[in-house]
């Protein structure tokens, strides 16, 4: 998984939207330990101090935490995980909701054309 | 803490040409700075009087509350437009050369870096490529342990990828509580690793700000807030 980020947002909010994509997929495992912040930030190419700063508001948000001199961890509750996953799924279909009215599609149509390409994928 | 750089009304004027007029600045420390603005701005005037090799007409530079100096000197590590290495040096050559000058030249680091660019410490820097004397210059000045780091167009005339390389030496290198300043007009290839931007504009300052604060409020990359203001 490589890091996408772009140059008009916030770099800081796009390391936390990659960062929760990866705990998701267990590309970080619950309970695993992180790289260092100076390792991290040079595989994503970005500055140190915006990575520290992404990692420190997922520490506020409980995904992970930190133990003084092992390093940070991602949490291993996985209730935290699940509300995050489902605040994530929140967004992806708000967004495409969104994209379907602008088509012209209401709520209705949406559903009926999803299944119809679910069964055309058969 | 006291900032790493700061000038005061700071002023240089060559023969029919004012380079840099009342600029006030104040760089802080643990910070990669970018010093932004077209060609002919001001950049490297204001660079090379961080490093003393211009002295200011009007006006007050310190550096960690020193004017430029001996102190300032040890403490500060310059990589220049233009090498002034000689060029029948090998890397070893230059090794020792670094080791020598400056206190803070950490050899195990130069070392550990030539090899994993596999570059021979027997090679001659008149036999290497462009691109490979930018990276061997990068290398040295990066190997030490300085609180300031000026690096003046680090990145021209280097492909993609070797650019890639020098960025990523950059961030891993610099030291927690130095300062790394890189003057450049290739916005897009550095505002990733970037804190804060000082565009520079006919010799006075046209903006400082934080990057993040850039894209938040104007949603816009500072490439393209770059453009605007500086549109011709």
């Amino acid at each position: 998984m490589n890091w996408d980020l772009k140059s008009d947002r916030p770099i800081y909010f796009q390391l936390i939207e990659q960062i929760e994509l990866r705990i998701i997929s267990g590309i970080y495992p619950l309970g695993s330990r992180l790289p260092s912040v100076r390792d991290m930030a040079t595989e994503a190419a970005v500055n140190p101090n915006t990575m520290q700063r992404a990692l420190a508001e997922l520490e506020n948000q409980g995904l992970l935490y930190s133990q003084r001199t092992s390093g940070r961890f991602v949490t291993e509750d996985e209730e935290v995980i699940k509300t995050m996953k489902y605040s994530l799924a929140q967004n992806i279909i708000k967004e495409f909701m969104e994209k379907m009215r602008s088509l012209g599609y209401d709520f209705r149509q949406t559903i009926t054309l999803l299944e119809q390409i679910e069964e055309e994928k058969k | 803490m006291e900032p790493i750089l700061q000038c005061k009304n700071l002023t240089k004027v060559f023969p029919g040409k004012v380079a840099l007029s009342g600029v006030n600045l104040e760089v802080n420390r643990g910070r990669i700075v970018g010093l932004l603005g077209p060609n002919g701005s001001g950049k490297s005037t204001l660079i090379k009087m961080c490093n003393g090799l211009l002295t200011p007409t009007n006006g007050e530079l310190l550096v960690d509350g020193n004017a430029p100096g001996i102190e300032t000197k040890r403490i500060v590590s310059y990589l220049p437009e233009r090498t002034y290495l000689n060029d029948w040096m090998t890397v070893r050559n230059l090794v020792d050369f670094f080791d020598d000058f400056y206190t803070d030249f950490d050899k195990a680091k130069a070392y550990d870096m030539f090899q994993r660019l596999d570059i021979k410490s027997d090679a001659r820097l008149k036999t290497m490529s462009k691109g490979t004397k930018e990276k061997v210059q990068l290398i040295l000045v990066m190997s030490r342990n300085a609180s300031l780091y000026l690096l003046d167009e680090p990145i021209g005339g280097v492909d993609p990828a070797a650019r890639d390389y020098i960025l990523n030496t950059i961030i891993s290198n610099y030291s927690e509580n130095a300062t790394v300043m890189i003057s450049t007009h290739l916005i897009s290839d550095v505002e990733r690793i970037l804190d804060d931007i000082i565009f520079i504009n006919q010799g006075s300052i046209a903006l400082v700000s934080s990057v993040e604060e850039i894209r938040e409020k104007n949603n816009k990359s500072v490439d393209e807030l770059f453009r605007e203001v500086f549109r011709c």
